[in-house]
């Protein structure tokens, strides 16, 4: 069972493989400076299908086939599949499941469901609930825009600080057997963390204060510093969030400045795409974790990181009652090789 | 977390990019300018090509929400627009826009609920406050002519 | 030639003030633009967008506060005609081919096109 460091910061005692991981993407992410480490890039946003929605599911569904194929699954071989996206009542991953039959609990934490997904399937792993557990999610531009924004050929200015919802997925298998794969070691459960942030414009402000928390509390609860770690990894901060994280670390006293990188602003070059403050969206840390950050550590170009998925837990209706908007952070650690 | 939500707005005015007001309002001017110089254009040609003025007014809207629902579907507005800002906002031509593009992305639901019901979604407040304004205009003309 | 320089002097303008408020303050694209048309209900009401009209042609009735203006005329127009039924028909029948036209193009245009991706 798994240790309880801190409140929400635990440490897994037995260990849970991310034994595989696929990435699939669109266009544009394609385009960008990530783009060579998708295992797909698909030129259609409409992946085929006949409304966006279905788009959607059709990516995370190729996804989560291509991560069981590369780990040698089939189906009927996973014991559990833990996902969520951004779209009401998480369609996009119920749609995407539709054809697998595997005993699925629904997810939602807005951008953080990679790693929420990450978190739980490892705990239930490790609590006996089976061997080989898979989490999936998934994002796309023209789903999350008609549903959070405006419809797509309204002519409306994105301001400075708007991000650009990644049209991508991510999968990972995680498996209790498998040896020479990146381990997850220890996780923390974020908590909602909300400083008043009302701008629907603005999400990695908004995100940033969670992210801190989590991280806070995962060096204290564990006594690790952040010099222990290779890589801390965020998922969709974006240009101001992560600016504004790195702030309120040093508030804090930790100075994560020299091993941060966020997926967001990996993923798309700012002035060439014009996407503002970076990406965001559950695939763009998803797909980038899976896609370039996991493989990394596979082949040995980093040892131990921390990958928190940060979420902006944004309802258009609650936001127009004038509410701001929480975010919640989870984070998994990563370790690969021996200790 | 010791941050206050005070502090944290001084952080995040600090963090973040200022519009480029300097490109965006130059620009909303000349797109807007050109747009009703259009307008301006169609009106004329049609008052030269006879048609009496009231009528030519009324034209000249027909004439631009129809290349503006054109320019929309064909994807174009928005490529416009998110370099003129308020220039293709402004006009009428973006009151069309705001109309067809919310139809056009509502077809996956269907005729009724889809296209029928959302097709307002944006431009639905500038019709009905408009009307409700011309209607208190209306009453206060009315109150006007009984008690003076 | 005097009268195109003036449409677009005007007409730029007013949507330069449009860009001030995206820019420079919170407020959505749907609030101005519903800020404009009551805006241009209201300046004609006090009976100084005619004149504008006058001087500027398309450079004052293309831009929504134009919109506002046709609502106002079509309901001072009715008043007198009909007296408080034309409160209630005037403004949507001075406007009503804008509106027709916005709708009738938006359905075919939804009918033809699909969206596109950006």
């Amino acid at each position: 069972m798994a240790q309880a460091l801190a409140r929400g910061v635990l440490r897994l005692t037995q260990p849970v493989y991310a034994a595989a991981f696929a990435a699939v993407a669109g266009k544009k992410e394609g385009e960008g400076p990530m783009g060579q480490c998708f295992d797909r890039v698909e030129p259609d946003s409409h992946f085929g299908q006949e409304s966006w929605e279905q788009a959607e599911s059709r990516m995370q569904q190729e996804t989560i086939y291509r991560a069981m194929e590369k780990a040698g699954a089939q189906p009927e071989q996973i014991d559990l599949i833990l996902a969520g996206d951004l779209i009401n009542q998480c369609t996009s991953s119920t749609y995407s499941l539709r054809p697998f039959a595997i005993p699925f609990l629904g997810l939602f934490g807005a951008c953080s469901t990679m790693a929420e997904g990450i978190v739980t399937g490892s705990l239930l792993l490790e609590a006996g609930a089976g061997n080989r557990a898979v989490a999936a999610t998934s994002s796309h531009f023209s789903t999350a825009e008609r549903q959070f924004r405006y419809p797509l050929s309204y002519g409306g200015q994105r301001p400075p600080t708007a991000q650009w919802t990644c049209t991508a997925s991510g999968a990972v298998v995680l498996d209790k057997e498998t040896t020479d794969a990146p381990r997850i070691q220890g996780v923390c459960i974020g908590k909602i963390t909300d400083l008043g942030v009302c701008d629907a414009n603005n999400m990695g402000a908004a995100m940033a204060p969670a992210a801190a928390d989590t991280l806070t509390r995962w060096f204290r609860g564990t006594g690790t510093p952040p010099e222990a770690y290779d890589a801390i990894v965020t998922g969709d901060l974006g240009e101001i969030g992560g600016k504004l994280l790195l702030d309120l670390m040093m508030k804090q006293g930790y100075e994560i400045h020299s091993r941060y990188h966020d997926c967001g602003v990996l993923m798309f070059d700012g002035d060439r795409q014009d996407t503002h403050a970076g990406g965001s969206g559950c695939g763009c840390g998803g797909s980038l974790l899976c896609g370039h950050f996991l493989p990394k550590m596979q082949s040995g170009g980093i040892r131990r990181m921390l990958f928190l998925a940060t979420g902006a837990l944004m309802s258009p209706m609650l936001v127009q009652q004038g509410e701001s908007i929480p975010g919640i952070a989870h984070l998994v650690e990563f370790v690969c090789g021996e200790e | 977390m010791e941050i206050s939500p005070e502090l944290y707005q001084d952080m995040q005015d600090a963090a973040a990019p200022k519009s480029r007001s300097y490109v965006n309002i130059p620009m909303a001017f000349l797109a807007g300018g050109l747009i009703c110089v259009l307008g301006e254009c169609i009106l004329n040609l049609l008052t030269y090509w006879g048609v009496e003025q009231e009528a030519a007014g009324s034209w000249t809207s027909v004439i631009l929400v129809f290349l503006s629902a054109l320019l929309t579907g064909l994807g174009w507005y928005e490529r416009i627009a998110k370099h003129a800002g308020a220039g293709t906002l402004v006009p009428i031509t973006g009151f069309a826009n705001g109309v067809t593009s919310s139809a056009i992305e509502a077809r996956t639901e269907g005729w009724i609920l889809g296209v029928g019901s959302k097709i307002f979604t944006i431009a639905g407040p500038v019709i009905l406050y408009g009307t409700a304004a011309s209607v208190v205009y209306g009453i206060m003309l009315m109150l006007f002519g009984m008690f003076l | 030639m005097l009268e195109y320089i003036w449409a677009f002097l005007i007409g730029g303008g007013i949507c330069a003030v449009g860009q001030v408020l995206i820019d420079y303050t919170k407020l959505t694209p749907a609030r101005i633009l519903t800020g404009y048309v009551v805006a241009g209900v209201l300046i004609s009401a006090l009976g100084l967008y005619q004149p504008l009209i006058d001087f500027a042609g398309g450079g004052a009735t293309v831009p929504l506060t134009g919109f506002g203006h046709l609502l106002a005329e079509g309901i001072r127009k009715s008043v007198e005609e009909k007296g408080w039924l034309g409160v209630f028909s005037g403004g949507l029948t001075a406007s009503a081919a804008g509106i027709t036209a916005a709708m009738l193009f938006g359905l075919a245009a939804s009918a033809i096109f699909k969206p596109k991706d950006k």
